[in-house]
């Protein structure tokens, strides 16, 4: 399968993404609404609930399912006010020491006049910026289409796993061929220069696992998700909180260092 | 030798190059603000002859093998005579000493790949052990596409420096210049104590043509400009550029003071 074939698959509509895994792994699950500060936004959706009997709080971008769905979670592209949300939550877990786990598959930030004037750069750099510092364990599971900023504003973690048909890239490959090539048509190009897929993110040490998507049946990638959630939080919570601060640190700190 | 002669996009004046800098590259028919290299920058507002160099000697190489970088790298330093889109290094601004970088239009738009988020991660590692405070004249295209992923990336890891340089109790001032746009928007132009933007610089994150394709919708007047972000609550203040030497002097001079007396203990 070459780069854009993934990138097809990663974004296909009928694609299963974070609210459904949410739905199959995390139990009695409550959802939190809005970000205090000016409205809720359905891009993004975020809650407590229990992973094998572990309190944590998940957040998920949202492409919604119906065509009405859809118009409402505006396709999966968040506005200042999703970001916005999702740190409110990371907070309040930050407070009440559960862990976080962050899903990512959306086209990404949504390009708007309304979400330029809340801010949609800044609500970004306050998400790293607190990420960074955020004093209990995050992981982040990239499911379909890890688009640029908009998908770093929930993946600033101490794991990141990555689907094996899951993307991640620093611009869209439409968008990329357009400035490259003067044409968009050669997406397919563009994909395979970008190096996005979840093998190139594993070799350039991005991510940090990758979810094998070969089982017979969607419930069956969800159980191993499942398995290796637990797992990675059950080493994490061991580790002590400036312990856990400085390698989050180091993970970022070793990509592109000379 | 014929002089270069530079037409001032927003009055059509021509003026001569030298003249131009003389005048700190402020059109001296309009008053419009003429984009400056970061070499310029550092001469306008640091003390004379503080300014030290800091890993001058980093270059991008191309990593991801990308089409046309080799080329495109080349042409970049060719032209500007630098090795990548960012200057850092040490100096004194109104007699304070302070950790300084200054990003490069001129170089590939300023994008930020590796060698960028490397040097200016370094310098905020460097402030923070040494218990300086940061100025950083920002300008960007945003994450350099050639180098994939670990562009974005960068976001994060300068982010992180910048908040265990904050977390130190130390100060950090972005200064946002002409254009400052895309991943560097989203993390450490955003990122400052205090954040100022020269009048008339383009400030946002989606590019403009980007959200009329998306959006259908014609964009306001003065759309992402720096008297836009001030409305809207993004930056603290305008800082014109004749005085920002001055200006940037007296923030540096305020919030050092605790500093000076030895109020934080040693992180």
């Amino acid at each position: 399968m070459n780069a854009y074939e993934k990138v097809a698959l990663a974004r296909a509509s009928d694609r299963l993404m974070g609210n459904w895994y949410i739905g199959q792994i995390i139990d009695d699950f409550t959802e939190l609404h809005g970000d205090r500060r000016y409205s809720d936004d359905g891009a993004i959706v975020g809650g407590i609930g229990f992973l094998d009997g572990m309190p944590v709080t998940c957040i998920t971008m949202n492409r919604g399912g119906s065509i009405e769905d859809r118009i409402k979670r505006n396709f999966g592209c968040p506005s200042p006010e999703g970001y916005r949300k999702a740190l409110r939550l990371m907070k309040q877990a930050e407070k009440f020491r559960r862990p976080v786990i962050c899903f990512v598959g959306s086209p990404g930030a949504y390009c708007g006049i309304g979400a330029e004037e809340r801010g949609q750069g800044q609500a970004i750099a306050e998400n790293l910026w607190e990420m960074c510092a955020l004093k209990t364990p995050v992981i982040s599971v990239v499911v379909g289409e890890g688009g640029s900023g908009g998908a770093l504003a929930l993946s600033v973690a101490d794991k990141i796993l990555m689907f094996e048909n899951a993307v991640y890239s620093v611009i869209s490959p439409e968008g990329c061929a357009s400035i490259l090539y003067k044409d968009s048509a050669k997406a397919p190009e563009a994909a395979e220069a970008l190096r996005l897929t979840a093998a190139d993110l594993y070799r350039m040490k991005v991510a940090d696992a990758i979810i094998p998507e070969t089982y017979r049946t969607s419930e069956e990638t969800a159980r191993i998700l499942k398995k290796r959630l637990v797992s990675e939080l059950t080493a994490l919570k061991k580790v002590s909180v400036p312990r856990l601060l400085a390698s989050r640190y180091e993970k970022f700190r070793a990509i592109g260092a000379m | 030798m014929a002089e270069t002669m530079i037409r001032c996009k927003k009055c059509g004046q021509e003026t001569a190059d030298a003249q131009l800098l003389k005048n700190g590259r402020i059109c001296p028919c309009c008053g419009n603000y003429f984009r400056m290299s970061a070499r310029e920058r550092i001469a306008l507002v640091t003390d004379h002859g503080t300014f030290r160099e800091h890993d001058g000697e980093l270059k991008s190489r191309n990593i991801l093998r990308f089409p046309e970088y080799d080329e495109k790298l080349e042409k970049a330093v060719e032209t500007t005579g630098e090795n990548d889109a960012v200057i850092t290094g040490y100096a004194k601004i109104g007699g304070v000493p302070t950790a300084l970088f200054a990003m490069d239009s001129n170089f590939m738009m300023a994008s930020m790949g590796t060698v960028v988020g490397e040097k200016i991660t370094r310098l905020f590692e460097y402030a923070a052990e040494n218990r300086l405070p940061v100025v950083g004249f920002i300008c960007s295209g945003g994450a350099r596409m050639q180098e994939g992923v670990l562009s974005l990336m960068q976001m994060a890891k300068v982010s992180a420096a910048v908040r265990w340089h904050s977390d130190a109790g130390l100060f950090y001032l972005p200064v946002l210049t002409d254009p400052t746009t895309g991943g560097v928007t989203a993390s450490y132009a955003m990122e400052g104590d205090i954040i100022a933007a020269e009048p008339g610089a383009l400030i946002g994150f989606a590019g403009q043509r980007v959200i009329e394709q998306t959006t259908g919708e014609k964009l306001p007047k003065g759309f992402q400009s720096a008297e836009f972000q001030l409305e809207h609550g993004f930056v603290d203040l305008l800082l014109e550029r004749r005085s920002s030497g001055t200006v940037i002097g007296r923030l540096l001079t305020a919030n050092t003071a605790a500093e000076r007396r030895g109020m934080y203990e040693r992180v």
